[in-house]
């Protein structure tokens, strides 16, 4: 296997990664505003804080896996980072806002107790969160399907082309497993009410998530060259993604949160890997020319560069599942409902 | 609307927005681990309320830097995407290396550290800030590696239009790097210095916590006085270096049109509205030589001189900077320079005279000078990146070639717009925060089994068991 290859690999890994790190911290910023309510406003923000207290010491390590591949991609495949970037500008743009008013929110709401500047960073959160899982799915969609790339390897279809019905679909079904994601973890995080409304959150989730993931799979028949890449009989990748978004709602419907978040870790990782199956050797297909598509070869850096950024690969992301792993290790326990307790 | 002006004006904006939190963030993080550890060591209560206190501003200002830090990334490929590809087999790697070595370091210790104070030992709880410190200061060594490259370019050929990596080595070994990057080091230990010294002094001037705030100050302005000498030292070793590097930034720096030997210093000069030539100028003479070569004579070539040799060498165009800019910003910071170095070396001699409480002029003025880094920070950056127009990476690439083709002016100045309405509400609210808890100083009583702060409030405790 060529280093190439194996970069591509290594992307590929940080996007799943980045997608069921922060696909459940996206989702629990979508479910705030409707799980976190109580009777009363001392309640409903107790519910609040202790929901976001759940993603408290993860939030910002899981956004760094997004940064990695961002660097990793400029780093191995420039031309591809370069065309990328600069094509879906408008929604890297929201994209970027998003990022920063949910992350800002995140840090300050709790600490001002005036019930308006609450309000706005809640709001904040949640329509972050959403526009977030979004965008980011409406990127992947448009990578799927192939945009017009010109024989400069730029991008030359504007903003309008990239909002096509597919790409909206792959966005909505992005927001919809989050969702789903989301409403697991916090199932599993909670205790008490809170718990409850999650577990019943995640049934309800589990069906529009594994509508529009069907869906997409349908479309993703018609509107890429799906069929030809992999066949009428995909193998089993798209396949036991599929599957496990069904065990995933048989999980849920026993109460087995952490068999229902593998399952959800699962089709997220796996639907991922069905996108870049379709794609290698390609990193963006032109839908102009097949010619003018950048690939792994002629959108990379120079062979000297990729074995530099192999070495330090193979030291620090092993050290960094360690650590990141052991974080998550320390912080298990559930969160409750008791004010003095949370820090957020 | 140009995309070139647009494009620029917005990495201007975000940059030095972002800057306005890094230093911070490079500089505190050392402080509050400096104070945790003495809590470990010393097990004494006021250590930890004091870590508890800076640590709250900290991830506070912690927060502004990690998000406006995305956008940074995000950018090259956005409106610089033909910079992207001319340098990316350079530039990319060692952002990736940030990324890898140094963000998931910091923001993975970070949560542990606001989240840990009852899941972790006290060493550990301690180790997770060093952490935090070291990924950050890391962060910054990478980011000057990359921006060193567009400085002094080395270890690299020209191969099919796009520069190459030839010399890894090199690139970390450029000269530039090693002084750009105790430079800014020392630039945000001095931030942090004077921001714990101005914070203090509010609270020393009305008797408040006084055993926490004194003894934050005197830990500070140890640091801080270190801070400035360095800064000085560096600094001028760093001028002396673009004698040879970049020629041109030195002699716009300097306001100099014509080459000289010896060279005076311009203590003010004035130059006409199309920035070309000057009408009016105070000189000290032979001062300027003096400062670069440590003796009083030596020639330092003039802008004029520059303007014809680099046309000869890299074909017609105009190779001078905005002198104004270059020289003003190059003013402004080496004059708070200054003023941070007598003001630092004067919070030294207030510590060690034992008499920071009783100088109610001294802690004034240290309030004020809590803002001076931050001005220092910016204009020293502007003199290092208007310096090089109209390069993008010094002698191979012009700014105007390394934007991204295909997008408009239009689509450009959305996210000017967009940037600067969010960046401008965003200050709003961290300002309002950190003077919030700044004033309101540590809580009264820091019980370790229940947190006294109000409901509501954060609170560093958890007890989640």
């Amino acid at each position: 296997m060529d280093l190439n290859t194996v970069w591509f690999i290594l992307i590929a890994v940080l996007y799943i990664g980045f997608f069921i790190l922060e696909g459940f911290d996206f989702g629990v910023g979508m479910l705030l505003p409707f799980l976190g309510r109580g009777e009363t406003k001392e309640e409903t923000d107790l519910k609040r804080r202790v929901i976001l207290n759940t993603i408290g010491p993860f939030w910002d390590g899981n956004e760094v896996w997004l940064l990695t591949a961002g660097g990793a991609t400029f780093a191995a495949f420039p031309l591809w980072y370069a065309t990328m970037f600069s094509g879906f500008y408008l929604p890297f743009l929201f994209l970027l806002v998003a990022l920063i008013m949910r992350g800002i929110a995140i840090e300050f709401r709790s600490k001002d107790e005036n019930p308006k500047w609450r309000k706005l960073w809640d709001w904040s959160i949640f329509a972050g969160s959403l526009v977030s899982a979004l965008l980011l799915g409406v990127a992947f969609a448009n990578l799927a399907r192939g945009v017009p790339i010109d024989a400069n390897m730029n991008y030359v279809g504007g903003f309008w082309y990239l909002l096509n019905p597919y790409a909206l679909l792959g966005g909505i079904t992005t927001v919809a497993i989050f969702a789903l994601h989301g409403a697991i973890f916090l199932s599993m995080k909670t205790t008490g009410d809170l718990r409850e409304s999650a577990q019943r959150a995640a049934w309800r989730l589990w069906i529009p998530a594994v509508i529009t993931l069907l869906l997409l799979l349908v479309a993703t028949y018609m509107s890429t060259d799906f069929l030809t890449r992999l066949g009428i009989n995909p193998g089993i990748i798209p396949i036991t993604g599929i599957v496990a978004a069904f065990l995933c709602g048989y999980f849920v419907r026993r109460n087995r949160f952490g068999w229902a978040f593998g399952m959800t870790s699962i089709t997220i990782a796996f639907s991922l890997t069905t996108l870049f199956l379709m794609l290698y050797p390609n990193v963006m297909i032109s839908t102009i020319d097949p010619a003018y598509s950048l690939t792994i070869y002629n959108a990379s850096s120079s062979p000297y560069t990729l074995r530099i950024m192999t070495i330090v690969a193979l030291i620090f992301v092993p050290l960094i599942l360690l650590y990141q792993g052991w974080t998550y290790w320390i912080f298990r326990k559930r969160i409750k409902a008791e004010p003095q307790s949370l820090t957020y | 609307m140009d995309p070139i002006i647009l494009a620029r004006l917005q990495f201007a904006i975000v940059t030095v927005y972002h800057f306005f939190f890094v230093p911070l963030t490079l500089g505190l993080s050392i402080i509050v681990a400096l104070m945790e550890t003495f809590y470990v060591r010393t097990g004494r209560e006021v250590f930890k309320t004091m870590t508890k206190f800076w640590g709250k501003l900290f991830v506070i200002n912690f927060a502004m830097g990690v998000v406006t830090g995305i956008v940074q990334e995000f950018q090259f490929g956005m409106n610089w995407a033909d910079y992207s590809r001319f340098v990316g087999d350079i530039f990319g790697a060692p952002l990736a290396i940030e990324a890898l070595m140094a963000f998931f370091l910091e923001s993975v210790f970070l949560g542990v550290w606001i989240f840990g104070w009852k899941r972790l030992s006290k060493g550990m709880h301690a180790v997770a800030i060093w952490l935090v410190a070291i990924g950050s200061n890391f962060s910054a060594l990478w980011i000057l590696i990359a921006n060193s490259f567009m400085q002094q370019p080395v270890g690299y050929a020209i191969e099919n239009g796009r520069a190459v990596m030839t010399d890894f080595i090199a690139l970390i070994l450029n000269p530039k790097v090693w002084l750009m990057f105790p430079h800014t080091i020392s630039a945000g230990l001095a931030t942090a210095a004077f921001f714990v010294m101005g914070i203090s002094a509010y609270h020393l001037l009305r008797k408040q916590n006084v055993e926490v705030f004194n003894r934050s100050f005197k830990i500070a302005a140890i640091i801080g006085a270190i801070a400035v000498v360095m800064i000085a030292l560096n600094g001028h070793s760093q001028t002396q270096q673009l004698v040879d590097t970049q020629p041109m930034k030195l002699a716009a720096a300097e306001a100099l049109w014509e080459t000289e030997d010896p060279a005076s210093l311009s203590i003010l000069t004035i130059g006409d509205l199309s920035q070309t030539k000057e009408i009016f100028s105070i000189r000290i003479p032979n001062l300027l030589s003096f400062l670069l070569f440590n003796q009083f004579y030596g020639e330092v070539e003039g802008i004029y001189d520059l303007q014809a040799e680099y046309e000869q060498l890299y074909g017609s165009g105009n190779y001078i900077p905005p002198v104004a800019i270059v020289y003003w910003s190059f003013r402004v910071m080496v004059g708070v320079g200054i003023l941070l170095l007598i003001l630092g070396l004067y919070g030294l001699f207030l510590v060690m005279r034992d008499s920071v409480e009783a100088s109610s002029t001294g802690l004034k003025l240290f309030i004020l000078a809590l803002f001076l880094p931050y001005l220092a920070n910016s204009a020293g950056w502007m003199m290092t990146e208007i310096g090089r127009v109209p390069w993008i990476v010094f002698g191979l690439m012009k700014i105007e070639d390394g934007i991204s083709p295909t997008v408009p002016g239009s689509m450009v100045l959305t996210s000017l717009v967009l940037f600067t309405l969010v960046y401008a509400a965003l200050m709003v609210a961290d300002i309002y925060l950190l003077k919030k808890y700044a004033k309101a100083g540590p809580p009264a009583a820091d019980d370790d089994d229940k947190d006294s702060a109000p409901e509501g409030e954060i609170s560093f405790v958890s007890t989640q068991d």
